[in-house]
Protein backbone atom coordinates (compact mmCIF):
# COMPACT_ATOMS: atom_id res chain seq x y z
CA UNK A 1 0.00 0.00 0.00
CA UNK A 2 1.35 3.66 -0.90
CA UNK A 3 1.72 6.59 1.32
CA UNK A 4 -1.07 8.27 -1.14
CA UNK A 5 -3.60 5.19 -0.64
CA UNK A 6 -2.98 4.58 3.22
CA UNK A 7 -3.49 9.00 3.40
CA UNK A 8 -7.68 8.70 2.92
CA UNK A 9 -10.35 9.60 5.73
CA UNK A 10 -11.41 6.19 6.49
CA UNK A 11 -7.84 5.46 8.19
CA UNK A 12 -7.79 8.98 9.64
CA UNK A 13 -6.27 7.97 13.41
CA UNK A 14 -5.26 11.74 14.48
CA UNK A 15 -6.05 15.33 13.48
CA UNK A 16 -6.27 18.91 14.72
CA UNK A 17 -9.35 19.75 16.96
CA UNK A 18 -11.21 22.24 15.83
CA UNK A 19 -11.73 23.84 18.52
CA UNK A 20 -8.05 24.97 17.84
CA UNK A 21 -8.81 27.18 15.12
CA UNK A 22 -6.21 27.83 11.84
CA UNK A 23 -4.61 31.33 13.09
CA UNK A 24 -0.94 30.03 13.31
CA UNK A 25 -0.36 30.41 17.27
CA UNK A 26 2.45 32.97 18.02
CA UNK A 27 4.57 31.03 20.44
CA UNK A 28 8.35 30.02 19.84
CA UNK A 29 8.58 26.75 17.82
CA UNK A 30 8.78 23.93 20.29
CA UNK A 31 7.16 25.85 23.40
CA UNK A 32 5.15 23.94 25.81
CA UNK A 33 2.41 26.50 25.89
CA UNK A 34 1.20 25.00 22.60
CA UNK A 35 0.71 21.30 23.53
CA UNK A 36 -0.94 22.68 26.59
CA UNK A 37 -3.77 24.68 24.24
CA UNK A 38 -4.23 21.78 21.90
CA UNK A 39 -5.41 19.35 24.91
CA UNK A 40 -7.29 21.84 26.48
CA UNK A 41 -9.16 22.38 22.71
CA UNK A 42 -9.33 18.72 22.39
CA UNK A 43 -10.89 18.25 25.83
CA UNK A 44 -13.48 20.56 25.20
CA UNK A 45 -14.52 19.34 21.71
CA UNK A 46 -14.60 15.53 23.61
CA UNK A 47 -17.33 16.84 26.21
CA UNK A 48 -18.96 19.10 23.73
CA UNK A 49 -18.51 21.74 26.13
CA UNK A 50 -17.51 24.77 22.99
CA UNK A 51 -20.50 26.33 23.54
CA UNK A 52 -20.43 26.02 26.98
CA UNK A 53 -17.01 27.16 28.16
CA UNK A 54 -15.14 30.71 29.43
CA UNK A 55 -11.37 30.49 29.39
CA UNK A 56 -9.42 33.29 31.08
CA UNK A 57 -6.37 34.66 29.88
CA UNK A 58 -3.22 35.80 31.47
CA UNK A 59 -0.85 38.47 31.36
CA UNK A 60 2.52 36.16 29.83
CA UNK A 61 3.11 34.77 26.52
CA UNK A 62 -0.78 33.09 26.72
CA UNK A 63 -1.99 36.78 26.44
CA UNK A 64 -3.09 35.78 23.28
CA UNK A 65 -4.70 32.34 24.06
CA UNK A 66 -8.30 33.64 23.13
CA UNK A 67 -6.93 33.86 19.28
CA UNK A 68 -6.53 30.48 19.01
CA UNK A 69 -9.43 28.48 20.85
CA UNK A 70 -12.69 28.92 19.33
CA UNK A 71 -14.15 29.41 22.94
CA UNK A 72 -15.73 32.32 25.16
CA UNK A 73 -12.80 34.25 26.46
CA UNK A 74 -12.03 36.58 29.06
CA UNK A 75 -8.34 38.85 29.40
CA UNK A 76 -7.20 39.92 32.94
CA UNK A 77 -5.34 41.97 34.19
CA UNK A 78 -1.69 40.26 35.00
CA UNK A 79 -2.66 37.68 38.06
CA UNK A 80 -6.12 38.39 38.47
CA UNK A 81 -7.12 35.52 36.31
CA UNK A 82 -8.75 33.20 39.54
CA UNK A 83 -10.83 36.85 40.34
CA UNK A 84 -11.93 37.08 37.37
CA UNK A 85 -12.30 33.62 37.08
CA UNK A 86 -14.42 33.69 40.32
CA UNK A 87 -16.83 36.19 39.17
CA UNK A 88 -17.38 34.50 35.73
CA UNK A 89 -17.93 31.36 37.24
CA UNK A 90 -20.47 32.54 40.10
CA UNK A 91 -22.26 34.48 37.97
CA UNK A 92 -22.64 31.74 35.19
CA UNK A 93 -22.57 28.80 37.08
CA UNK A 94 -23.60 26.43 34.13
CA UNK A 95 -20.19 27.06 32.23
CA UNK A 96 -16.94 25.48 32.54
CA UNK A 97 -14.46 28.22 33.80
CA UNK A 98 -10.63 27.78 33.56
CA UNK A 99 -7.70 30.31 33.74
CA UNK A 100 -4.69 29.33 32.23
CA UNK A 101 -2.04 31.28 33.95
CA UNK A 102 2.24 31.34 33.67
CA UNK A 103 4.26 31.11 37.10
CA UNK A 104 4.88 34.91 36.82
CA UNK A 105 1.44 35.20 36.71
CA UNK A 106 -0.10 33.49 39.17
CA UNK A 107 2.93 32.74 41.62
CA UNK A 108 4.10 36.13 41.57
CA UNK A 109 1.55 39.36 41.06
CA UNK A 110 -1.34 37.26 41.30
CA UNK A 111 -0.12 35.15 44.48
CA UNK A 112 -3.11 36.33 46.47
CA UNK A 113 -5.80 36.09 43.74
CA UNK A 114 -4.31 32.68 43.37
CA UNK A 115 -4.61 31.50 46.76
CA UNK A 116 -7.80 33.38 48.10
CA UNK A 117 -9.75 31.68 45.25
CA UNK A 118 -8.40 28.07 45.88
CA UNK A 119 -8.96 28.76 49.64
CA UNK A 120 -12.75 29.67 49.14
CA UNK A 121 -13.14 26.67 46.96
CA UNK A 122 -14.24 28.43 43.49
CA UNK A 123 -15.58 25.82 40.96
CA UNK A 124 -13.19 26.73 38.65
CA UNK A 125 -10.13 24.81 36.86
CA UNK A 126 -6.54 26.70 37.05
CA UNK A 127 -4.17 25.38 34.94
CA UNK A 128 -0.81 26.75 35.55
CA UNK A 129 2.07 27.13 32.96
CA UNK A 130 5.53 26.76 35.10
CA UNK A 131 8.46 27.31 32.87
CA UNK A 132 10.17 28.67 36.10
CA UNK A 133 11.00 31.98 34.01
CA UNK A 134 9.18 35.69 33.05
CA UNK A 135 9.01 34.06 29.02
CA UNK A 136 7.37 36.97 27.80
CA UNK A 137 9.35 40.09 28.69
CA UNK A 138 12.65 38.04 28.24
CA UNK A 139 13.69 35.35 30.31
CA UNK A 140 13.62 37.39 34.00
CA UNK A 141 13.99 35.44 37.19
CA UNK A 142 10.24 34.01 38.82
CA UNK A 143 9.35 32.99 41.95
CA UNK A 144 9.64 29.45 40.66
CA UNK A 145 13.26 29.71 39.10
CA UNK A 146 15.29 26.89 40.69
CA UNK A 147 18.86 27.38 42.39
CA UNK A 148 21.43 28.00 40.30
CA UNK A 149 19.51 28.38 37.15
CA UNK A 150 20.53 31.28 35.09
CA UNK A 151 18.04 34.06 34.18
CA UNK A 152 18.34 37.97 32.99
CA UNK A 153 18.24 39.15 36.18
CA UNK A 154 19.92 36.57 37.96
CA UNK A 155 22.59 36.05 35.11
CA UNK A 156 25.20 33.73 37.66
CA UNK A 157 22.54 31.59 38.82
CA UNK A 158 19.72 31.94 41.51
CA UNK A 159 21.27 32.22 44.84
CA UNK A 160 18.60 31.74 47.69
CA UNK A 161 20.72 34.94 49.98
CA UNK A 162 20.14 37.24 47.11
CA UNK A 163 17.03 35.62 45.88
CA UNK A 164 15.04 33.80 48.16
CA UNK A 165 14.16 29.77 47.41
CA UNK A 166 11.90 28.94 44.91
CA UNK A 167 8.17 28.89 45.66
CA UNK A 168 6.22 25.90 45.30
CA UNK A 169 2.67 27.38 45.34
CA UNK A 170 1.19 24.09 43.83
CA UNK A 171 2.42 22.22 47.33
CA UNK A 172 0.91 25.06 48.69
CA UNK A 173 -2.15 25.27 47.09
CA UNK A 174 -2.49 21.46 47.90
CA UNK A 175 -2.69 22.27 51.67
CA UNK A 176 -6.09 24.21 51.07
CA UNK A 177 -9.09 23.27 51.90
CA UNK A 178 -10.59 24.79 48.95
CA UNK A 179 -8.97 22.64 46.57
CA UNK A 180 -10.08 19.14 45.58
CA UNK A 181 -7.78 18.25 42.73
CA UNK A 182 -4.14 19.51 42.84
CA UNK A 183 -1.86 17.60 40.56
CA UNK A 184 1.52 18.40 38.34
CA UNK A 185 2.51 17.13 34.87
CA UNK A 186 4.62 18.05 32.07
CA UNK A 187 4.12 17.52 27.88
CA UNK A 188 7.51 16.10 27.22
CA UNK A 189 6.43 12.98 25.49
CA UNK A 190 3.76 10.87 24.82
CA UNK A 191 3.09 9.52 28.05
CA UNK A 192 3.30 12.85 29.79
CA UNK A 193 0.86 14.04 27.22
CA UNK A 194 -1.66 11.77 27.64
CA UNK A 195 -1.40 11.93 31.51
CA UNK A 196 -1.67 16.13 31.53
CA UNK A 197 -4.74 15.09 29.35
CA UNK A 198 -6.95 12.98 31.66
CA UNK A 199 -5.69 15.72 34.54
CA UNK A 200 -7.35 18.88 32.62
CA UNK A 201 -9.88 16.52 31.69
CA UNK A 202 -10.92 15.74 35.93
CA UNK A 203 -9.98 19.36 36.32
CA UNK A 204 -12.36 20.61 34.25
CA UNK A 205 -15.33 17.87 35.34
CA UNK A 206 -14.52 18.42 38.91
CA UNK A 207 -15.52 21.94 38.17
CA UNK A 208 -18.83 21.19 36.73
CA UNK A 209 -19.25 18.62 39.58
CA UNK A 210 -19.13 21.90 42.09
CA UNK A 211 -15.96 20.07 43.96
CA UNK A 212 -14.12 23.06 44.28
CA UNK A 213 -11.25 23.77 42.78
CA UNK A 214 -8.54 21.93 40.59
CA UNK A 215 -4.95 22.86 39.98
CA UNK A 216 -2.94 21.40 37.02
CA UNK A 217 0.23 22.70 37.48
CA UNK A 218 2.21 21.55 33.95
CA UNK A 219 6.02 22.03 33.98
CA UNK A 220 6.69 23.25 30.99
CA UNK A 221 9.73 24.76 29.45
CA UNK A 222 10.60 28.58 27.96
CA UNK A 223 13.11 27.26 25.38
CA UNK A 224 14.00 30.78 24.36
CA UNK A 225 13.76 32.07 27.80
CA UNK A 226 16.09 28.56 29.04
CA UNK A 227 18.49 29.38 26.08
CA UNK A 228 18.44 25.96 24.60
CA UNK A 229 16.82 23.96 21.57
CA UNK A 230 13.26 22.82 22.35
CA UNK A 231 14.48 19.40 22.66
CA UNK A 232 17.18 20.04 24.80
CA UNK A 233 14.87 21.92 27.24
CA UNK A 234 12.66 18.83 27.66
CA UNK A 235 15.94 17.09 28.49
CA UNK A 236 17.03 19.61 31.12
CA UNK A 237 13.79 19.68 32.44
CA UNK A 238 13.49 16.42 33.09
CA UNK A 239 17.54 16.78 34.96
CA UNK A 240 16.46 19.75 36.50
CA UNK A 241 12.85 20.44 37.25
CA UNK A 242 11.64 17.04 38.03
CA UNK A 243 13.86 16.99 41.24
CA UNK A 244 12.49 20.60 42.66
CA UNK A 245 8.54 20.11 41.19
CA UNK A 246 7.78 16.16 40.64
CA UNK A 247 5.63 14.78 38.56
CA UNK A 248 2.46 13.46 40.83
CA UNK A 249 -0.99 14.00 42.31
CA UNK A 250 -0.60 16.32 45.25
CA UNK A 251 -4.11 15.94 46.28
CA UNK A 252 -7.14 13.97 44.66
CA UNK A 253 -10.23 13.78 46.67
CA UNK B 1 0.53 -12.01 9.97
CA UNK B 2 -1.38 -8.60 9.72
CA UNK B 3 1.11 -5.92 9.38
CA UNK B 4 0.21 -1.95 10.59
CA UNK B 5 1.31 0.99 8.09
CA UNK B 6 1.05 4.43 8.83
CA UNK B 7 1.60 7.98 7.06
CA UNK B 8 1.85 11.35 8.32
CA UNK B 9 0.68 14.74 6.38
CA UNK B 10 2.50 17.87 8.09
CA UNK B 11 0.71 21.02 7.70
CA UNK B 12 3.80 22.60 6.11
CA UNK B 13 2.77 26.46 6.95
CA UNK B 14 1.37 25.49 10.29
CA UNK B 15 4.83 23.66 10.79
CA UNK B 16 7.73 25.61 13.01
CA UNK B 17 10.54 23.60 12.27
CA UNK B 18 10.94 22.60 16.13
CA UNK B 19 12.30 18.95 16.08
CA UNK B 20 10.32 17.97 18.57
CA UNK B 21 8.18 15.29 16.45
CA UNK B 22 11.89 13.90 14.64
CA UNK B 23 13.08 12.99 18.18
CA UNK B 24 9.60 12.04 19.23
CA UNK B 25 8.99 9.12 16.39
CA UNK B 26 9.94 5.84 17.29
CA UNK B 27 10.39 4.92 13.59
CA UNK B 28 13.03 7.65 12.83
CA UNK B 29 10.51 8.38 10.17
CA UNK B 30 10.45 12.21 9.96
CA UNK B 31 13.80 14.62 9.34
CA UNK B 32 12.98 18.70 8.89
CA UNK B 33 13.23 19.60 5.35
CA UNK B 34 16.18 21.63 3.53
CA UNK B 35 13.61 23.21 2.14
CA UNK B 36 12.15 26.07 4.11
CA UNK B 37 8.34 27.03 3.84
CA UNK B 38 7.40 30.64 3.25
CA UNK B 39 8.10 31.66 7.19
CA UNK B 40 11.36 30.54 6.75
CA UNK B 41 11.14 27.74 9.23
CA UNK B 42 12.19 24.25 7.96
CA UNK B 43 9.36 21.80 7.91
CA UNK B 44 8.94 18.52 9.13
CA UNK B 45 9.13 15.37 6.94
CA UNK B 46 8.63 12.14 6.28
CA UNK B 47 11.85 10.41 4.93
CA UNK B 48 11.56 6.86 5.77
CA UNK B 49 7.64 6.29 5.23
CA UNK B 50 7.53 2.89 4.99
CA UNK B 51 8.06 2.80 8.52
CA UNK B 52 5.93 4.47 9.80
CA UNK B 53 3.24 2.62 11.97
CA UNK B 54 0.75 5.73 12.39
CA UNK B 55 1.24 5.12 16.51
CA UNK B 56 0.55 9.21 16.34
CA UNK B 57 3.63 9.75 19.16
CA UNK B 58 4.79 12.75 16.73
CA UNK B 59 1.17 14.37 16.64
CA UNK B 60 0.68 13.84 20.43
CA UNK B 61 3.57 16.19 21.25
CA UNK B 62 4.02 18.90 18.30
CA UNK B 63 3.10 22.10 20.35
CA UNK B 64 1.70 23.35 17.19
CA UNK B 65 -1.03 20.60 15.85
CA UNK B 66 0.69 20.39 12.98
CA UNK B 67 0.23 16.67 12.49
CA UNK B 68 -2.59 14.68 10.98
CA UNK B 69 -1.86 10.27 11.13
CA UNK B 70 -3.66 7.67 9.05
CA UNK B 71 -3.40 4.30 9.84
CA UNK B 72 -4.46 1.18 8.22
CA UNK B 73 -4.08 -2.67 8.75
CA UNK B 74 -2.56 -4.52 5.45
C1 LIG C 1 0.87 44.91 36.08
C2 LIG C 1 1.97 44.36 35.18
N1 LIG C 1 3.20 44.16 35.69
C3 LIG C 1 4.17 43.64 34.90
C4 LIG C 1 3.92 43.35 33.60
C5 LIG C 1 5.04 42.80 32.74
N2 LIG C 1 4.90 41.37 32.49
C6 LIG C 1 4.30 40.91 31.38
S1 LIG C 1 4.30 39.24 31.28
C7 LIG C 1 5.15 39.13 32.75
C8 LIG C 1 5.55 37.80 33.31
C9 LIG C 1 5.10 36.63 32.53
O1 LIG C 1 5.64 35.46 33.04
P1 LIG C 1 4.80 34.15 33.19
O2 LIG C 1 3.52 34.42 33.89
O3 LIG C 1 5.68 33.13 33.81
O4 LIG C 1 4.39 33.74 31.70
P2 LIG C 1 5.27 33.13 30.51
O5 LIG C 1 5.50 34.25 29.57
O6 LIG C 1 6.54 32.58 31.10
O7 LIG C 1 4.39 32.06 29.96
C10 LIG C 1 5.40 40.37 33.29
C11 LIG C 1 6.12 40.61 34.54
C12 LIG C 1 2.62 43.59 33.10
N3 LIG C 1 2.29 43.30 31.83
N4 LIG C 1 1.67 44.10 33.90
S1 LIG D 1 9.30 33.06 25.27
FE1 LIG D 1 9.28 31.02 26.21
S2 LIG D 1 7.18 30.74 27.04
FE2 LIG D 1 7.15 32.45 25.57
S3 LIG D 1 6.55 31.54 23.60
FE3 LIG D 1 8.79 31.61 23.64
S4 LIG D 1 9.38 29.60 24.47
FE4 LIG D 1 7.21 29.89 24.95
S1 LIG E 1 2.87 8.19 13.29
FE1 LIG E 1 4.43 7.24 14.65
S2 LIG E 1 5.77 6.14 13.24
FE2 LIG E 1 4.56 7.54 11.96
S3 LIG E 1 5.85 9.40 11.80
FE3 LIG E 1 4.51 9.71 13.55
S4 LIG E 1 5.68 8.99 15.33
FE4 LIG E 1 6.67 8.18 13.48
S1 LIG F 1 6.54 19.06 16.09
FE1 LIG F 1 5.10 20.15 14.78
S2 LIG F 1 5.92 22.23 14.59
FE2 LIG F 1 7.56 20.94 15.38
S3 LIG F 1 8.69 20.28 13.55
FE3 LIG F 1 7.18 18.70 13.98
S4 LIG F 1 5.38 19.24 12.76
FE4 LIG F 1 6.70 21.05 12.84
MG1 LIG G 1 6.73 31.59 32.96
Amino acid sequence: MTTNEIISPENLVYTKTKVLNDTPMHYCPGCSHGVVHKLIAEIIEEMDFQDKTIGIAPVGCAVFAYKYLDIDWQQAAHGRAPALATAVKRLLPDRLVFTYQGDGDLAAIGTAETIHAANRGENIAIIFINNGIYGMTGGQMAPTTLLGMKSSTSPNGRTAPLNGNPLDITKLLAQLEGTCYVTRQSVHNVASVRKTKKAIRKAFENSMEGKGTSVVEVVSTCNSGWKLSPAASNDWMVENMFPAYPICDLKDL
Amino acid sequence: MAKIKGAVVVNIERCKGCNLCVVACPSNVLALNKEANSKGYNYSIMVDPDSCVGCAACAYVCPDACITVYKVRV
